[in-house]
């Protein structure tokens, strides 16, 4: 990790009018709780179906293309990656150093709300507060790695990435089951379904299966995105 | 006219033989044609590499397949007897398929308007005989076009099956019909959205990334609410105004009290008022950001 190109990729990615767009999605979903809190009457089991449809299906995913993409992919689009890419420093520290930074902006602006929302809806009291931290954390995390790899070996890395979000999730794991198993989604839930009360959530992966894969995931979309930016050539705009 | 070459003024110092061109000059509306066409292609990938038509024809091809399934279903179960009607409602067609259509327009709308800012090539355009509101106006009618076309063939492609599969005609032309007059005001909103938009940033990927947020997020958050208004609280009225909030479910909610069709959500817009501002609304939607669109370009830097 190093802390100058944590600082410029933070810049990049949140400079300007952009942390006001992303602060206004994460502002979204807690200005929702709270309207619901006072103007509907909503038990713990609908606060949890509602957060897992809009935050742990959908803001997820889409915010994890935003920072994953964003680290890395303007730089290789209009060319300046080879500034960075020039200086002495290993190329697994620049990955790990973008990561850092998109993970930071998904804790911030996607873990966080979800978090409050939870809170809001159900009170203090409850576990679900923390299952679905637990959860949106891991999840986050794990896209940010994978969103990072994608980005970083492709020119078409938000296109794809939408399709795996919005199709592959949504879509093929509601027809097919058995593609649920290979669906971040289910293993954040998975993890979440562990900590909150029973019954509340329910996932189609079991809890070590889940833990391993995720664990897995991050590492190995990490490691491999370090290893194709040290193998990376640089292509002209098509 | 101008004179031939032969008759060049003499003393010239270089004469490398250029022609000047003295045919007749199309003028705006003849540029804007060209725009509009030049873009439809674009979006779909025509005259471009092969690695740009991939995604538009891929999702088109998508969008179509599973309405040639249903049209098969629909002619194979007649026969056999076992269905009397279609197994999907033709106005309820694109909100199924959302997910694609979205995909489609978060593609091709920065596609669209994007790459002439970056490129700089907007200046090029604005060099002719092309107003700023020709502009707008050919790329907004190139993305409706196309997103009609996208929607409106597997309505088609539906459409067939069932006149094959010898249902009642009539009433299911109305449903046709219906259901093509539902793909015209899908086009319009969501073309608008998307250009306004892409039209705000130079970036493609960003572009991207806020076209299916806005699409993606407002749809899910909406019927989210609608059911646990609807089914969670027994309030259908407040699950049907809260239609408002998304673009796919406003839609759909002038298509029931306009076109008569069944209501894609859970409920649709409440009462004749329900109706009378689930229309207002998407007309507001469409006029504004046609509006917006323009005003962005009369400021646009070139």
């Amino acid at each position: 990790m190093n802390t100058t190109v944590v600082r410029l990729t933070a810049r990049s990615m949140l400079g300007g009018r952009r942390v006001l767009l992303l602060a206004a999605l994460a502002l979204l979903i807690v200005v929702l709780a709270v309207l619901l809190r006072v103007f509907a009457d909503i038990d713990q089991g609908e606060a949890a179906a509602l957060l897992r449809a809009v935050s742990l299906g959908t803001l997820l995913p889409l915010f994890g293309l935003i920072v994953g993409t964003g680290a890395i992919g303007p730089e290789i689009d209009d060319g300046s990656i080879v500034y960075l890419l020039a200086k002495p420093m290993s190329r697994a520290t620049i990955i790990h150093s973008k990561l850092v930074v998109a993970v930071a902006a998904m804790f911030t602006f996607a873990v966080v709300p979800t978090v409050l929302a939870a809170l809001i809806m159900v009170g203090g009291s409850g576990s679900l507060a923390v299952a679905l931290g637990a959860g949106a954390f891991a999840a986050g995390a794990v896209y940010s790695a994978v969103f990072l790899l994608l980005a970083t070996i492709l020119r078409q890395a938000v296109m794809l990435g939408l399709v795996y979000a919005l199709v592959w999730e949504s879509l093929v794991g509601s027809v097919v089951p058995g593609a649920r198993v290979l669906s971040v989604q289910q293993w954040a839930l998975s993890v979440a379904e562990s900590i909150a009360a029973p019954g509340l959530l329910s996932a189609d992966v079991a809890l070590g299966v889940a833990v391993v894969l995720l664990v897995g995931a991050f590492a190995a979309a990490t490691w491999y995105a370090g290893w194709r930016l040290a193998r990376f050539t640089l292509t002209g705009p098509e | 006219m101008t004179q031939p070459p032969e008759q060049a003024p003499v003393g010239v110092i270089h004469n490398i033989g250029y022609r000047g061109y003295s045919g007749p000059r199309l003028g705006r509306q003849a540029v804007t044609r060209a725009l509009f066409t030049h873009s439809l292609r674009g979006i779909f990938g025509l005259g471009r590499s092969g690695r740009s038509k991939v995604l538009p024809m891929g999702m088109f091809a998508i969008m179509c397949l599973p309405a040639l399934v249903l049209a098969v279903v629909t002619v194979v179960g007649s026969n056999q007897g076992v269905i009397t009607r279609p197994p999907l409602a033709y106005t309820s067609y694109a909100m199924v398929t959302q997910a694609v259509i979205a995909i489609f327009l978060a593609a091709q709308a920065p596609q669209a308007v994007s790459l002439d800012v970056r490129y700089a090539t907007l200046p090029l355009y604005f060099s002719r005989p092309l107003e700023r509101t020709d502009y707008v106006a050919a790329k907004y009618a190139a993305l409706s076009t196309a997103l009609f076309i996208l929607l409106s063939v597997p309505i088609v492609i539906m459409y067939t099956g069932t006149l094959l599969a010898e249902l009642p005609v009539a009433e299911y032309s109305s449903d046709a019909l219906a259901a093509l007059a539902g793909a015209v005001v899908y086009a319009l909103v969501l073309a608008g959205l998307g250009l306004l938009i892409a039209s705000v940033t130079a970036r493609r990927g960003f572009g991207v990334a806020a076209i299916i947020t806005v699409l993606a997020l407002s749809y899910t958050l909406t019927s989210a609410m609608q059911g646990l208004f609807g089914h969670g609280q027994d309030n259908m009225t407040a699950a049907g105004w809260l239609g408002l909030l998304s673009p796919m479910t406003l839609v759909d909610g002038v298509q029931v009290w306009a076109f008569d069709a069944q209501s894609s959500t859970i409920t649709g817009p409440p009462g004749t008022t329900g109706g009378i501002v689930f229309c207002l609304v998407t007309l507001a939607v469409i006029a504004g950001s046609y509006r917006l669109l323009l005003a962005r370009y009369r400021r646009v830097r070139l």
